[in-house]
C-alpha cells in the first residue's frame, strides 16, 4: 500500500466537501474492494474519507412498500433483517451469500455497486427489483446507473447515500459462486412485481457487466414457474470467457440459475 | 504402552503456542538494526536484460542499497543446482541451465529475481524497487511441456537444445511391447497431472546476520531441512564455510516440500547483509508465494495396460513428459524418475513395466517435489487405469484389483523397489466394509430419483517413503545421503532433551518425538523437549520430507535412546549393586527384577553427573548420539473410497463420503496419524477438483496469482472422512513404521476422479474437475 490520508466523514455533506479536497481522494465504505487494491498497489488514493460514521447512511428502513437501505448498511445487515426478509427476502438471501462473514460485515451495499464488479451480487437484485439509487445529487434507476463493467452512471465526487426498492410481489436469487473467489460465476436475480411484469438480472456472466434477459421476462410475464423458461434458449456470443468458465457454460448457468431463482420466489 | 508412550493419543504439545498465536515464525525475528528487503522481479516470462539503473531508486527515502546480479557474481556467489544427476537413455548427463540466484542476462519467468533493494522500511523498499528500471528485450515464451517440445519453440536455456533436459527410462521396453502386443485387451488412456501450487499457511521468508567481527552469518529461514541449506550454500554457493553459517529454521507453517529447497531469497539476504553491513529481512507476499514458489506435479502422460485372458496385467508402458519449470530447482529431476517411475508397479505383480519420462523447460517458476513428488503422479496414472479398464472389462474394479494384488513379500518390481510388506486386501476389504461398497447401487438409485448422479470411485495406492537407503539413493544420483541423527541428552535432574535432524513443520514432532522417550523410560513428555532446526544446537541432519521423520528421524532417536538405556542401567545396577540384566525400566523408576529395589530415573541421571560412585572406568555424563540409515524404503499403501453426487445441470460435484484405510505400520499418535490423513486426503482433492495453476501460454503471465483466481479447498468443499488403518508392521526399521504424511495427497485424486467418471459416464475427464469440466463430460458421454 502507498501511504494515504485518512479523513472521517460525519455527514454526507462533509463526506463529499472532503472527497473533493484531495487531488486523488476515494470514498472508503467497506474497504472491502479498496483496501485489497490498495494492498496491491493498483489502487493510490492521495485520501481516503470513511463514510462508516455517516448516520445519514446507515440503515434500514421500510414504509409502506418502499425498502430504504443506507449506503453504509453492511450485508451482514440486510441479509439478518427481518424488515427486509418480510418485504423481500429474495435480498437477504444474496446478501447472505456474498464472500465469507468477515467480508459481510464490512462490505456494504453502497460500495458494492459503486464498483459494479461484473461479477458481484447486489448489481443483479438491484436492476431486477427496478431499484433507485440515491445519491448527494440525484436519484438514478438502476436501468441508468449500471452502465458496464466497473462502470457507473456516478459522476466524480458523487456519492450514494441509499438504495431505494418496491417490495416485489415475489422474488429470489441463485448464485453458482466461483469457487475460489466465492463471488458469482453467475447469479440470476428474479422479481415479479404486483402488476404480473418480471424482470430478470444476471450477473457474473455478461462480458458487460449486469445486464437483463429480456426473453426470461417474457416468457415469465406470462408464466411465473422455472418450466416457463424450457423453451427459452441463451446466447452466449455476449457472456464472458475466461479462466474459470467458458461461455458455453455461463449461458447454461444462466438458464440453470434463472430457474432455480422462479423456484426459491415460490 | 504408557499414558503417553506409543500408540497414545496425546493431544500435541505445540499446539498451544501455534493456537494462541505465540508461535515464533522467521518473520517474528528482530535483529538489532535490521532492515528490509524487496525484491525486483522479473514481470516478463522470457526476457533479455539489456541494463539495469538504479540510480533513481538508490536516492530514494530510506534506501540502503540496490544490489543486482553482477555484483553478486563478483563476489563470487555460485549458482543454484540440481542435487540428484539424471543420465538421459543415451548415457548423456541432463541439461542443467545455469540459474543465477539474481539474473544477469537472461529472466526465465515472471517473477524472476533480477534485483534487492535493501530499505529502513519494507515500504520503502517496495517504493524503491517499483523505480528500478530494467530495460528488457522481451523475447517469447512457451509455458506449456508440450509446447516447449515442439520445433521452433523458445529457446530457454543454451544448453538445452529443444528445452530438453533429460530423455530417461526405466523397465524393459522390448518385454512391454510383446507383452501389449501379445494381450488380450489394452486399455489405454492420456493422463495429465495438474500443475499445483504448495500454498503454505507461512509465505516464505529470511533473515540475514552478518558479524563482521566474527565474520560469521547466520540465517533465520523457512526451511524444512536447515542443515542441507547450511551444506548446499557453503559447498556450492560459496556464501561461507560451515563453521561460519548457521541456519536456524524456527517455528515454520507448512511446508509440503516447498521449503525443502534453497532459494535465491536466502542465498542473496546473506550475502546483501554482508555488502551493506547491517541485518536484511525478506517476507513474501502471497502473490509473491504463488509466483516464486516451487510448484508441484505438471505431467502429461499416455499410458498402455496390457491384460491376459484372466484379467491378469502383463505389461505396463508409460510415458510421461515432466514440466520442470524455467531453472532445475534442488530435488526437481529425481521427482518425475526415482520418486515417480520407480512406483508404477503400484500394488500389483506387473511382469513387464516400461517408462520414458522427458523433462522440459519451459517459462515458469521451477517444478519441484510437493506432498507426495512423484508418487502422487505414479497413482493418479495407474488407479485411474485400473478403473478404467474394469469398467472396459466388465468386472468390479475390486475384483480386478485382487486378481493383480502382491501377495508374498518381499516382492522385487520391474522398477527397482523391493516391497518388504504389505496386505493390500486387507486395506480394501476395510475400506469396502466401512463405506458400504455393496450398498451402492441402492444409494445410486435414490440419488437418480433425486435427480442427481451417483458415482463411487476406489483408489489403490501405494507410495515409498522413509527416504532413503543413503547408498542406494547415491547409486542413482542422489548428492547426499538419506539418513538421519539424533541425540539424546539426559540432564542431570533427569529431565530429557532430543536433539533431531528432522524438523517439524505441522507434523507434531515436540509430541510424538518425546512419545518414544516416554515408552522408554515411563517419564512424563513434559519431561522431554524435542530441540530442532537450529545447526548450532543439533548435529548434523537430513531434514523432513518424503515422510521421513518417523521412519528415518525416530529410528536414529530409537539408537540413541539404546545406547542411553544402556548405560543407565549400568549406573543403576552399580547403584543398587545389582545385576544389569535384572534391572527394568518402569514409570520411571530403575527396578530390580523381583525385588523392592529401586531408583528413580532423576536420581540416576544425578548421580550420572555428580559422578561421585560410578562403575569403574565409566566416563561421567549421560548423553548419546546415533546416526540411522535405512536398510529400504518403507511402503505405506492403502485403499480409498469415494462417494459423489453430481447435479447432472451445473456439473457440480458433491463428495458424499471418503473413506481411507491405510497400512502405516506401528503407529506412534493415532491423533496425529488421522490428523495427516485429513490433510493429505483435503489436499488431494483440492488437487482433484478445485486447484490448477494457470500461466497464460502467450505472455506466460501465472493467472492464477491469488485466492481470488486459485481454488484452495475448503472446509465446507470437504465431506467428514472416515479413516481407519491395518497394520502390518515394517521390518526396515526397529519401530516398524512406515510414515503417513503423504499418503492423502497420493491416494485420494484417483478415488475421487474415478468416483466422478462413474457418476457421469465418461472416463474422459481431467483435473482438476471442475463444475464446467464434469457438466461437458456428461454431456458429451450422452
Ligand atoms: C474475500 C472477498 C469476497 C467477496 N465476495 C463477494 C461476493 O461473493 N459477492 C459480492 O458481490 N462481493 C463480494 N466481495 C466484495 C464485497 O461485497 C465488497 O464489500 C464490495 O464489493 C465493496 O463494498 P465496500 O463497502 O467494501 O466498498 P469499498 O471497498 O470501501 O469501496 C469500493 C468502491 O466504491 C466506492 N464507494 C464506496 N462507497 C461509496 C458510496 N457510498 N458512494 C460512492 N462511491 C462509494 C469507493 O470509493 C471504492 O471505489 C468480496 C470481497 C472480498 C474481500
Amino acid at each position: 500500500m502507498y501511504a494515504t490520508n485518512y479523513h472521517r466523514a460525519s455527514s454526507v455533506e462533509d463526506a463529499v466537501q472532503l472527497v473533493s479536497g484531495g487531488d486523488e481522494a476515494k470514498f472508503l465504505s467497506g474497504g472491502q474492494t479498496l483496501l485489497p487494491t490498495m494492498k496491491q498497489r493498483l489502487a493510490a488514493p492521495s485520501d481516503l474519507v470513511d463514510l462508516r460514521h455517516v448516520a445519514a447512511m446507515k440503515g434500514i428502513s421500510v414504509n409502506g412498500g418502499t425498502i430504504r437501505i443506507g449506503a453504509a448498511t453492511t450485508h451482514a445487515e440486510v441479509a439478518n433483517s427481518a424488515e427486509i426478509a418480510a418485504a423481500c427476502p429474495g435480498l437477504c438471501h444474496l446478501a447472505a451469500h456474498i464472500g465469507d462473514p468477515h467480508v459481510r460485515h464490512m462490505g456494504t451495499i453502497g460500495g458494492s455497486i459503486a464498483n459494479n464488479d461484473p461479477a458481484a451480487d447486489y448489481p443483479a437484485g438491484l436492476l431486477a427489483l427496478n431499484a433507485t439509487i440515491v445519491t448527494n445529487t440525484r436519484s438514478i434507476s438502476a436501468d441508468d446507473f449500471f452502465t458496464g463493467m466497473f462502470d457507473t452512471a456516478l459522476e466524480e465526487g458523487e456519492l450514494i447515500v441509499a438504495v431505494e426498492i418496491t417490495a416485489p410481489a415475489k422474488c429470489g436469487y441463485a448464485k453458482f459462486p466461483n469457487p475460489a473467489s466465492r463471488y458469482a460465476l453467475t447469479g440470476v436475480f428474479v422479481a415479479r412485481q404486483g402488476d404480473g411484469s418480471v424482470r430478470v438480472a444476471v450477473t457474473g456472466a455478461g462480458s458487460d457487466g449486469v445486464f437483463r434477459q429480456a426473453e426470461m421476462e417474457q416468457a415469465l410475464a406470462s408464466d411465473f414457474s422455472a418450466t416457463a423458461l424450457d423453451g427459452v434458449s441463451v446466447d452466449d456470443s455476449d457472456l464472458m470467457a475466461d479462466i474459470h468458465a467458458s461461455s458455453a457454460y455461463r449461458a447454461n448457468l444462466v438458464k440453470v440459475m434463472a430457474k432455480r431463482a422462479v423456484t426459491a420466489a415460490g | 504402552m504408557g499414558m503417553e508412550g506409543i500408540g497414545a493419543r496425546v493431544a500435541r504439545k505445540e499446539d498451544k503456542r501455534f493456537i494462541t498465536g505465540k508461535g515464533r515464525y522467521t518473520d517474528d525475528m528482530v535483529a538489532p538494526g535490521m532492515k528490509h528487503a524487496h525484491f525486483v522481479r522479473s514481470p516478463h516470462a522470457h526476457a533479455r536484460i539489456r541494463g539495469i539503473d538504479s540510480a533513481a531508486a538508490e536516492k530514494m527515502p530510506g534506501v540502503i542499497a540496490v544490489l543486482a546480479g553482477d555484483e553478486l557474481a563478483a563476489d563470487a556467489i555460485g549458482s543454484l543446482i540440481c542435487g540428484w544427476m539424471i543420465h538421459s537413455k543415451d548415457g548423456s548427463p541432463m541439461n542443467m541451465g545455469d540459474w543465477r540466484p539474481l539474473a544477469q542476462t537472461k529472466v526465465r519467468y515472471v517473477g524472476d529475481a533480477v534485483a534487492i533493494v535493501v530499505a529502513d522500511t519494507k515500504a520503502q523498499a517496495r517504493d524503491a524497487a517499483e523505480a528500478v528500471e530494467v530495460d528488457y528485450d522481451v523475447l517469447p515464451a512457451v509455458t506449456g511441456s508440450i509446447d516447449a517440445l515442439k520445433d521452433g519453440a523458445p529457446q530457454i536455456h543454451d544448453n538445452a537444445p529443444g528445452n530438453l533436459i533429460y530423455d530417461w527410462e526405466i523397465g524393459d521396453g522390448a518385454a512391454t511391447d510383446a507383452a501389449i502386443a501379445s494381450a488380450a485387451h489394452v486399455t489405454e488412456m492420456k493422463i495429465i497431472n495438474n500443475r499445483l501450487v504448495p500454498n503454505p499457511m507461512e509465505p516464505r521468508a529470511a533473515l540475514g546476520v552478518y558479524d563482521e567481527g566474527e565474520d560469521h552469518y547466520t540465517l533465520w529461514t523457512t526451511s524444512q531441512n536447515p542443515h542441507v541449506a547450511r551444506l548446499v550454500m557453503s559447498a556450492f554457493y560459496n556464501v561461507a564455510p560451515e563453521n561460519k553459517l548457521r541456519v536456524i529454521a524456527p517455528d515454520v507453517g507448512g511446508g509440503f516440500g516447498s521449503k525443502i529447497y534453497i532459494y535465491p531469497e536466502e542465498i542473496v539476504c546473506l550475502w546483501a547483509s554482508k555488502k551493506t553491513g547491517v541485518p536484511v529481512k525478506w517476507n513474501c507476499d502471497r502473490t509473491e508465494a504463488f509466483l516464486t514458489d516451487a510448484h508441484g506435479r505438471d505431467h502429461v502422460s499416455t499410458v498402455k495396460m496390457a491384460f491376459d485372458a484372466s484379467n491378469r496385467i502383463i505389461g505396463l508402458k508409460v510415458d510421461t513428459i515432466a514440466n520442470l519449470g524455467a531453472y532445475m530447482s534442488l530435488f526437481s529431476s529425481a521427482v518425475p524418475t526415482y520418486l515417480y517411475a520407480t512406483l508404477l508397479s503400484g500394488q500389483y505383480a506387473i511382469p513387464a513395466i516400461h517408462a520414458n519420462v522427458r523433462t522440459v523447460y519451459t517459462n515458469t517458476v521451477p517444478v519441484d517435489a510437493y506432498r507426495g513428488a512423484g508418487r502422487p503422479e505414479a497413482t493418479y496414472l495407474l488407479e485411474r487405469v485400473m478403473e478404467t479398464a474394469a469398467r472396459e472389462l466388465g468386472v468390479s474394479p475390486a475384483e480386478l484389483r485382487k486378481t493383480n494384488f502382491i501377495r508374498e513379500f518381499p516382492h522385487q518390481t520391474p522398477v527397482i523397489m523391493c516391497y518388504d510388506a504389505g496386505d493390500y486386501e486387507a486395506s480394501l476389504n476395510a475400506a469396502m466394509a466401512v463405506s458400504d461398497y455393496a450398498g451402492f447401487a441402492a444409494r445410486k438409485a435414490e440419488a437418480q430419483s433425486r435427480g442427481k448422479r451417483r458415482g463411487i470411485g476406489m483408489s489403490c495406492y501405494i507410495e515409498a517413503c522413509g527416504i532413503a537407503p543413503s547408498a542406494a539413493v547415491g547409486s542413482l544420483g542422489a548428492g547426499v545421503g538419506l539418513w538421519e541423527s539424533a541425540e539424546v541428552r539426559v540432564n542431570a535432574v533427569g529431565t530429557i532433551e532430543v536433539l533431531t535432524g528432522s524438523h517439524s513443520h505441522g507434523q507434531g514432532h515436540e509430541t510424538t518425538f518425546a512419545q518414544l522417550v516416554a515408552e522408554r523410560f515411563g517419564v512424563g513428555i513434559d519431561t522431554v523437549s524435542i530441540v530442532h532446526g537450529d545447526t548450532d544446537k543439533v548435529q548434523m541432519g537430513m531434514g523432513t520430507y518424503g515422510s521421513r521423520s518417523g521412519a528415518v528421524g525416530m529410528s536414529a532417536v530409537v539408537k540413541a535412546l539404546d545406547k542411553v538405556e544402556a548405560k543407565a542401567r549400568k549406573i543403576a545396577a552399580h547403584l543398587m549393586e545389582a545385576d544389569e540384566s535384572d534391572i527394568v525400566i518402569e514409570n520411571g523408576e530403575l527396578k530390580v527384577a523381583g525385588t523392592d529395589k529401586s531408583v528413580p530415573w532423576f536420581q540416576m541421571a544425578l548421580a550420572a553427573y555428580t559422578a561421585h560412585n560410578l562403575p569403574a572406568g565409566m566416563e561421567p555424563g549421560l548423553k548419546e548420539g546415533a546416526f540411522f540409515d535405512p536398510a529400504n524404503f518403507t511402503f505405506p499403501a492403502g485403499c480409498y473410497i469415494c462417494e459423489v453426487e453430481v447435479d447432472p445441470e451445473t456439473g457440480k460435484t458433491e463428495i458424499i463420503q471418503f473413506v481411507a484405510s491405510d497400512d502405516f505400520g506401528k503407529i506412534i499418535n493415532p491423533m496425529i496419524v488421522e490428523g495427516q490423513v485429513h490433510g493429505g486426503v483435503a489436499q488431494g482433492i483440492g488437487q482433484a477438483m478445485l486447484e490448477a495453476a494457470h500461466y497464460d501460454p502467450e505472455t506466460g503471465q501465472l493467472l492464477t496469482a491469488s485466492y481470488m483466481d486459485y481454488t484452495m479447498p475448503r472446509a465446507d468443499d470437504l465431506p467428514s472422512f472416515q479413516v481407519s488403518t491395518t497394520e502390518t508392521a515394517c521390518p526396515s526399521n526397529p519401530l516398524g513404521i512406515k510414515g503417513c504424511g503423504e499418503a492423502g495427497a497420493i491416494g485420494s485424486p484417483p478415488a475421487l476422479i474415478n468416483a466422478i467418471t462413474d457418476a457421469i459416464g465418461n472416463n474422459d475427464l481431467t483435473m482438476p474437475a471442475t463444475a464446467e469440466r464434469v457438466w461437458a463430460a456428461l454431456r458429451s458421454a450422452r
